[in-house]
């Protein structure tokens, strides 16, 4: 009963931990490179909520001051995610960027194949 | 005699071969005027060192600081009494080399001269340094330089097999000081706080265990792969593809002495004798410096090849001088010095007549020699008399150096090493001696006996310096007094009372109690 | 300079940012190569003078971004650790400008040349935030911007294969980065607090039974941060990413990218957990001797088998990493001292041994073993530079690579762990067997092909590699700039263990 009322209260962290564990595996276990930043993007996505889940209070006010609210949600976390977005994109764009060149000079994004391709790299 | 300071001619002396160098690489076109400047070079070595004499038998240490690398690391130099012997060898037989290579490398019109000269030099000015050096870790560097500049002497030849003895040489010789010799001295930092040669031994004071003091005495012993201890010595015949003058300077004089001068004076001024006689972890080297003499005196008895011989022959009297420090006692200490000087002498004559028979007759094999004693009398004269002086029969240097040797194995708790002294003896009889007799009196094939054959000896400058080392090893016998004298000044205890000459207290028993 | 003096810590970043920028705008690679340098020369004044600042006054320089002061706004924090690797990264990046004009209009197209510079003056801007800021968070931020623009400069390689290890590469550093992050953010729910002195002051009064969310967070952030400073195992982007980009982009990040992240990992480690967790007590230290003692040997060994020159040098790339987190693992003065010193000197050997490969490839367009073959031969100043800087990796004394062993030794032996001193030693004779064979291959073999024809490069290019092989030399003989910054380093690092 205990367990299930800690996961009750907590289930924002297994959704955060289901989430980051699959994107892990998926970067792993897929050969096909644009599966495999599918995978990542959605690693780095785990931590935005990671990192929103404590900030959020409920029924906290965005904060600004204002004599009829005393609670506020933490905004610096929220500041934080949205700086964590901007890289995830910048990175998800190189990455997408450089399996297009990559299917040009290779004429494949299966991983077997670029290495069958190129010999043991 | 030299109106300069002692600490300008160490300078001097490590620097002259450097400048040396640097005209040699800039007259490379003109042979005649970059041999010039190897001569004069090594002439100007051989007068500085000589000048350092008077200052250290009246008893000066001549000394100073290049560079503090790190605290408690610097590069320092100071000139004792063991490394004035040293420096006094290698700086005298550069000169003799030098013309002898002059001669040999021409006649056998050898490829890459300048090449070859310039690492000469450098190697030399290392082996002063080395000489000089006031604490292990100038040491440790000067003997790295050393490795490396004679490595592509070693493989001058460029062919395979020479490529590959040049690698056993280096990887054997920067495999052991890196992986050994390293942390030994790391191991004397830390345990006793400075690596600076003290009089008396830096670890005398240090409170440490037998056993740590066995296990540092094992990284040096087997460390400095130059001195080569069995199982360590196998680079010195691989060595032998060099051409001959590089094995006669370096792998009979410089290169292996280097090795044998750091051992003892790792084991006089870093151990001190006193701490290795009372705590006996030295014993254990004596077993192995005796195993090394008689085994690769037998191995040498089967080579035919005659600088292979030469170089196994090498091995034996290297462990003589490792032999000589692992007994530790004055006697001995004194013994293994003069032995520096009266090996270097004799052998590098024989491994002049090894190199003059090739460059007169391109033989290498013993089995090829038969009575070319009649083609090249003066060589083959030289070659006597260098073996009677390794032997160690009067009237020849190799006299005193055995002399002593046994002397301070019978002061030791070791005296059964005299019978190894004995033994070896012997073999060096039985591997010198058929050389000779076969150049002597077997007939020269294909001519009939009785016939007076023409002389063909090697060019001059071949044949002048090894009749000059030759005679060396006649005149050392009887003026080994002043080099004795010199080697006795070596200061073995820190508060001076005991000189060499009289027996260190074994066991708490003096010899003049017993 | 007086009125610039305060602000030398932002100016340190922006410098780079502003150049970048208009680099980017840019359409002759010359010009930008030209704008590049100025800003490359610039740098190290900014860098050296806080340097210097810092030892004179014995206090870091503390510079409050928008005068918001710790905790509540980023503050950047010089110490002697983060102003001695920004000294070290703006060096090399001032010494390896005059190579790259030659090296990079040799081998990138000439529409992207200005491109490439601005992606290594980004990672330039990141390298050197990085060893500014004093905020985690901020560090992560600086951490993608220099690892984002390497990426690309990696993927501009000549060979397709190039693509191939950025992409590579992006997995594994955008995961690092991640982890990173992870452990960032638990920090920040235990401690409230992003600046790295803040949350060390805030844990040092933690409860014990909170602690082990702390530790939780000590493991994502090494772990995430030695993916980035690729600690064996988790070095496999290394070797291609380093073999395949163009030389000048090899050159600048071997002395530089991973020498940062060690800069990170050594700030986390002895600045913010140091403080509270007895790094004794946590297995972190000898998980980090094994992983260390492991590259070395192991990629040692993979050196000697490799036939590519360049992929040679990056698996000792790999093993030299591991002498530096081998020193941080001992955790004691010289062994501090050690890696630190191993840092700086590492960053200036192996840059120069990168050049060489580099000038080879722009004489003959490959770093294969069997092409470099007599190559001394035609190249004698080259290569002979080349082969004194790797007597440098092998630590040969008179070298620098001496002192860093030197430490390392002394500081394994004083732990009493005389096994580990045998370690570093042996492992440094696999270095003499894979020095030992290129110097075999490049001076005493017949020069043959393209090898025959070479000759030595032009000065800009000479120059540059000269000057770092005589610091080689001379870092090992005068120490007091690299290893006695690196022992006072090392005595305010350890000040903070407990």
């Amino acid at each position: 009963m205990e367990q299930l009322e800690a996961f009750a209260t907590h289930y924002n962290y297994f959704i955060t931990i289901f989430l980051m564990v699959a994107g892990l595996y998926i970067v792993i276990a897929r050969g096909n490179l644009i599966k495999k930043l599918v995978g990542l993007s959605l690693f780095q996505t785990s931590i935005y909520l990671l990192y929103l889940t404590p900030a959020k209070i409920i029924g906290g006010t965005p904060p600004i001051y204002d004599p009829a609210y005393a609670t506020y949600s933490n905004p610096l976390p929220h500041v934080l995610i949205l700086t964590a977005i901007v890289v995830g994109v910048a990175t998800l764009a190189l990455g997408l960027a450089l399996v297009v060149r990559i299917h040009e000079a290779y004429g494949t994004v299966e991983e077997d194949d670029i290495i069958s391709k190129d010999g043991q790299l | 005699m030299l109106p300069f300071d002692d600490v300008t001619l160490m300078m001097a002396a490590m620097a002259v071969p450097l400048i040396t160098a640097v005209f040699i690489l800039l007259f490379h076109k003109t042979p005649n005027l970059r041999e010039g400047a190897t001569l004069i070079g090594a002439a100007a070595v051989a007068l500085i060192v000589w000048s350092l004499l008077p200052g250290i038998m009246a008893g000066e240490r001549p000394g100073f600081e290049l560079v503090q690398v790190v605290p408690g690391l610097s590069i320092a130099f100071e000139l004792e009494p063991l490394g004035m012997i040293f420096a006094l060898v290698a700086g005298s037989l550069w000169f003799l080399n030098s013309v002898y290579s002059i001669g040999y490398m021409r006649k056998a019109g050898e490829p890459r001269q300048t090449q070859f000269y310039i690492c000469f030099a450098v190697a030399i000015s290392s082996t002063l340094a080395l000489a000089f050096s006031k604490n292990l870790f100038s040491m440790f560097l000067f003997y790295e330089v050393l490795s490396l500049s004679t490595y592509p002497l070693v493989t001058h030849k460029g062919t395979e097999s020479a490529m590959k003895a040049g690698r056993v040489y280096l990887m054997l010789l920067m495999g052991t000081s890196i992986a050994l010799f390293l942390p030994g001295i790391v191991g004397v930092y830390v345990i006793a706080g400075s690596i600076d040669f003290t009089p008396g031994g830096v670890l005398a004071d240090a409170q440490a265990t037998p056993f740590v003091i066995g296990g540092l005495l094992a990284l040096f012993a087997f460390g400095i792969g130059k001195a080569a201890v069995v199982p360590f010595h196998f680079w010195l015949p691989a060595a032998m593809v060099a051409p001959t003058p590089v094995s006669a300077l370096l792998h009979a004089v410089a290169v292996v002495k280097a090795g044998v001068f750091s051992v003892m004076k790792v084991v006089v001024y870093i151990f001190g004798i006193d701490t290795l006689t009372v705590s006996g972890a030295n014993g254990w080297l004596v077993y192995l410096a005796s195993f090394g003499i008689i085994m690769a005196s037998i191995v040498a008895l089967n080579q035919d090849n005659l600088k292979a011989r030469l170089a196994y022959s090498t091995v034996s009297q290297l462990s003589y001088i490792v032999l000589g420090a692992a007994l530790a006692t004055a006697t001995s200490i004194t013994g293994g010095t003069l032995h520096i000087v009266m090996h270097a002498v004799g052998k590098i004559t024989l491994f002049f007549c090894a190199g003059a028979i090739y460059v007169a007759h391109k033989k290498t094999e013993i089995s090829q020699l038969d009575g070319i004693g009649r083609l090249m009398p003066f060589t083959m004269a030289a070659f006597l008399i260098a073996s009677l002086s390794l032997i160690g029969l009067p009237p020849f240097g190799g006299t005193w150096s055995k002399w002593f040797l046994a002397l301070g194995a019978l002061d030791s708790q070791y005296q059964f090493a005299v019978a190894v002294f004995m033994i070896s003896s012997l073999l060096n009889v039985a591997y010198l001696m058929p050389i000779v007799m076969r150049a002597f009196f077997k007939p020269l094939p294909g001519v009939e006996t009785g016939t007076p054959v023409k002389m063909a000896e090697a060019p001059l400058t071949c044949v002048v310096p090894l009749c000059l080392t030759a005679i060396g090893c006649l005149v050392l016998f009887f003026v080994a007094e002043p080099v004795a004298d010199l080697a006795q000044l070596i200061e073995l205890r820190a508060d001076g009372t005991q000189t060499a000459g009289s027996t260190p207290p074994v066991l708490g028993l003096n010899a003049n109690d017993r | 300079m007086t009125a610039v003096q305060p602000h030398l810590p932002i100016l340190l970043i922006l410098v780079p940012l502003f150049a970048a920028l208009f680099t980017a705008f840019m359409r002759s690679g010359n010009a930008a190569w030209g704008l590049t340098l100025v800003a490359s020369w610039v740098l190290p004044v900014i860098a050296v003078s806080m340097l210097l600042e810092v030892i004179g006054s014995g206090q870091p320089i503390v510079y409050e971004l928008g005068n918001w002061e710790a905790p509540f706004g980023i503050v950047y924090r010089v110490d002697t650790l983060g102003a001695f690797v920004a000294v070290l990264v703006t060096v090399i990046g001032a010494v390896a400008m005059p190579f790259a004009r030659l090296s990079v209009a040799c081998e990138i197209d000439a529409h992207v040349q200005s491109w490439y510079y601005t992606m290594y003056l980004l990672c330039l801007t990141g390298l050197l935030g990085i060893t500014m800021t004093g905020d985690a968070f901020n560090a992560f931020v600086f951490l993608e911007i220099s690892s984002l623009a390497t990426y690309a400069m990696i993927a501009m390689g000549q060979h397709r294969r190039a693509l191939v290890a950025a992409y590579q590469y992006l997995i594994m550093g955008t995961i690092g980065a991640t982890l990173y992050v992870i452990g960032v953010g638990l920090l920040y729910v235990m401690t409230g607090s992003l600046n790295f002195y803040d949350i060390a002051d805030r844990l040092a009064t933690m409860p014990p039974e909170q602690l082990p969310s702390v530790i939780t967070a000590v493991g994502f952030l090494v772990v995430g941060v030695s993916l980035k400073l690729a600690l064996f195992p988790m070095h496999v982007w290394l070797p291609n990413a380093y073999a395949y980009a163009p030389s000048f982009g090899t050159v600048f990040l071997a002395g530089t990218a991973t020498k940062v992240a060690v800069y990170l990992l050594i700030r986390l480690l002895f600045s913010v957990f140091g403080v509270v967790i007895d790094l004794d007590d946590l297995p972190i230290l000898e998980i980090l001797i094994v992983a260390s003692v492991a590259a070395m040997f192991i990629a040692s060994i993979s050196a000697v088998f490799e036939t590519n020159a360049k992929r040679m040098l990056a698996y000792s790339s790999v093993a030299q990493v591991g002498y530096i987190t081998l020193g941080i693992g001992l955790a004691n003065q010289s062994g501090l001292t050690g890696a630190l010193v191993h840092v700086f000197n590492h960053g200036i050997i192996k840059t120069a041994l990168f050049m060489g490969l580099g000038i080879a490839a722009y004489r003959i367009g490959t770093c294969r073993m069997t092409d470099l073959s007599g190559i001394g031969r035609t190249m004698p100043l080259t290569m002979g530079a080349l082969v004194l800087a790797g007597l440098g990796l092998i630590g040969v004394p008179g070298t620098a690579g001496f002192v860093s062993k030197w430490y390392l030794v002394v500081g394994a032996v004083e732990q009493g762990w005389w096994w580990l001193a045998f370690l570093i030693v042996l492992s440094s004779l696999i270095a003499i067997v894979y020095i030992g064979r290129l110097t075999e291959v490049i001076f005493f073999r017949e020069p043959t092909g393209a090898a025959a024809e070479a000759k030595d490069p032009p000065w800009s290019m000479l120059a540059p590699m000269l000057v770092l092989v005589l610091a080689t030399v001379y870092f090992g003989f005068d120490t007091s700039w690299s290893a006695g910054i690196a022992a006072t380093a090392a005595t305010e690092l350890l000040g903070g263990i407990k």
